[in-house]
């Protein structure tokens, strides 16, 4: 004679996982959510030669690129509390940035032509952000030449602490921003990503 | 606290919510009320009173959910198909797992719900009640009676 079952554990055949089905369901409900305007914040990972990157895009468009080392976990909680905890894993509307990282990877794209939600930068920092860009592909400008451009020449720090807190490193290259004596500084990917990201341009450039 | 990103609250509760769409509802229907309850939620969601009983929420949701399928499908009756017993073998992962979901959808429907509730989502007596809008005893009684019932359907036990 076996063990009469515990009413805790009659139902237990009920409890079978069946990822197959969620997986499914959180990609229609992804699709779903975004159609009726509810995704307020898409997001996925991506591979790329410097780890393993999140990207996150608003309807307005990208707004954080993340790298690993800024623990993903962290970026997406940060982004819950700031903009909106409507978060989703939807590859669908980062297609377009993994596409042209890819291509910047491999040494085919030299800049990025994609739409930008900078809500997560403000005043001075969002200045210097937009100016980053004006620093070309395969060249670097000083976070002094960088305060210069941004229009306040004497905020060399001020620069420096916006590169820090990009949110959207690679894309916005604040990685072509180093120290006056030519030594590489500081970096929000590491300072391996920093050199990794500079050769690979200086390559592309070539 | 702020809200942690949606995306956590579907991984985190998401095959309980489905358990208990397809206890309330069946397999075949689970899935459509699953969709439905996440979308509702998403949309509530920015509001949701920090320290709420996120499960409960979904589940209260669910049901909501559920009960709305019944109604339809109570008023506009579906003519039933040739094959009265038609095989739901494909339907379900496991072959032994049919007879304890068919027992569980002959239960009444109180007795089905609170079992669902409390055995398969794991919720307290205490939030069962709030869910049936009755007392914690009898929810407690629901639950008892449908653990009995399925004892005897399911298990073959001697009532």
């Amino acid at each position: 004679m076996s063990q009469p079952i515990a009413d805790e554990m009659l139902l237990d055949p009920l409890r079978r996982p069946d990822a197959d089905s969620l997986h499914r369901l959180q990609e229609r409900l992804a699709h779903t959510a975004a159609d009726e305007g509810l995704l307020d914040i898409a997001y996925r990972t991506v591979d790329t030669p410097v780890g393993t990157l999140l990207l996150a895009a608003t309807a307005r468009g990208l707004a954080r690129v993340a790298y690993a080392r800024e623990n993903h976990d962290v970026v997406l909680a940060d982004l819950a509390a700031r903009i909106s905890p409507r978060i989703l894993r939807a590859p669908a509307r980062l297609e377009p940035v993994v596409r042209e990282l890819d291509e910047y990877f491999a040494g085919h794209r030299r800049q990025f032509d994609l739409p930008l939600d900078l809500s997560l930068a403000a005043g001075f920092r969002r200045e210097v952000l937009a100016h980053l860009p004006e620093v070309g592909y395969g060249t670097t400008a000083s976070y002094t030449a960088l305060a210069l451009r941004s229009g306040r020449p004497r905020a060399v720090r001020a620069a420096a602490s916006a590169c820090a807190r990009n949110p959207l490193p690679v894309v916005l290259p604040c990685h072509r921003i180093v120290r006056s004596d030519q030594t590489l500084g500081g970096y929000v990917g590491g300072v391996d990503a920093k050199q990794t990201l500079l050769t690979l341009e200086m390559a592309g450039s070539r | 606290m702020p809200l942690p990103p949606f995306e956590d609250v579907v991984a985190r509760h998401g095959p309980t919510v489905l358990r208990v769409c397809r206890a309330l509802l069946g397999w075949e229907r689970a899935e459509d009320a699953w969709a439905e309850t996440f979308l509702a939620a998403l949309k509530a969601y920015p509001d949701l009173p920090s320290g709420s009983n996120v499960e409960a929420w979904l589940v209260t949701i669910a049901r909501r959910k559920a009960i709305d399928q019944h109604r339809a499908t109570v008023r506009q009756p579906v003519p039933l198909p040739d094959l009265p017993d038609r095989p739901a073998v494909d339907r379900y992962p496991v072959e032994t797992d049919r007879d304890l979901w068919q027992a569980l959808a002959e239960l009444p429907f109180k007795q089905r719900e609170a079992v669902t509730y409390h055995y398969l989502a794991g919720l307290p007596y205490l939030e069962v009640a709030q869910i049936l809008g009755n007392s914690t005893d009898a929810a407690r009684r629901a639950a008892a009676d449908g653990i009995k019932t399925l004892r005897h359907t399911y298990l073959k036990d001697q009532p």
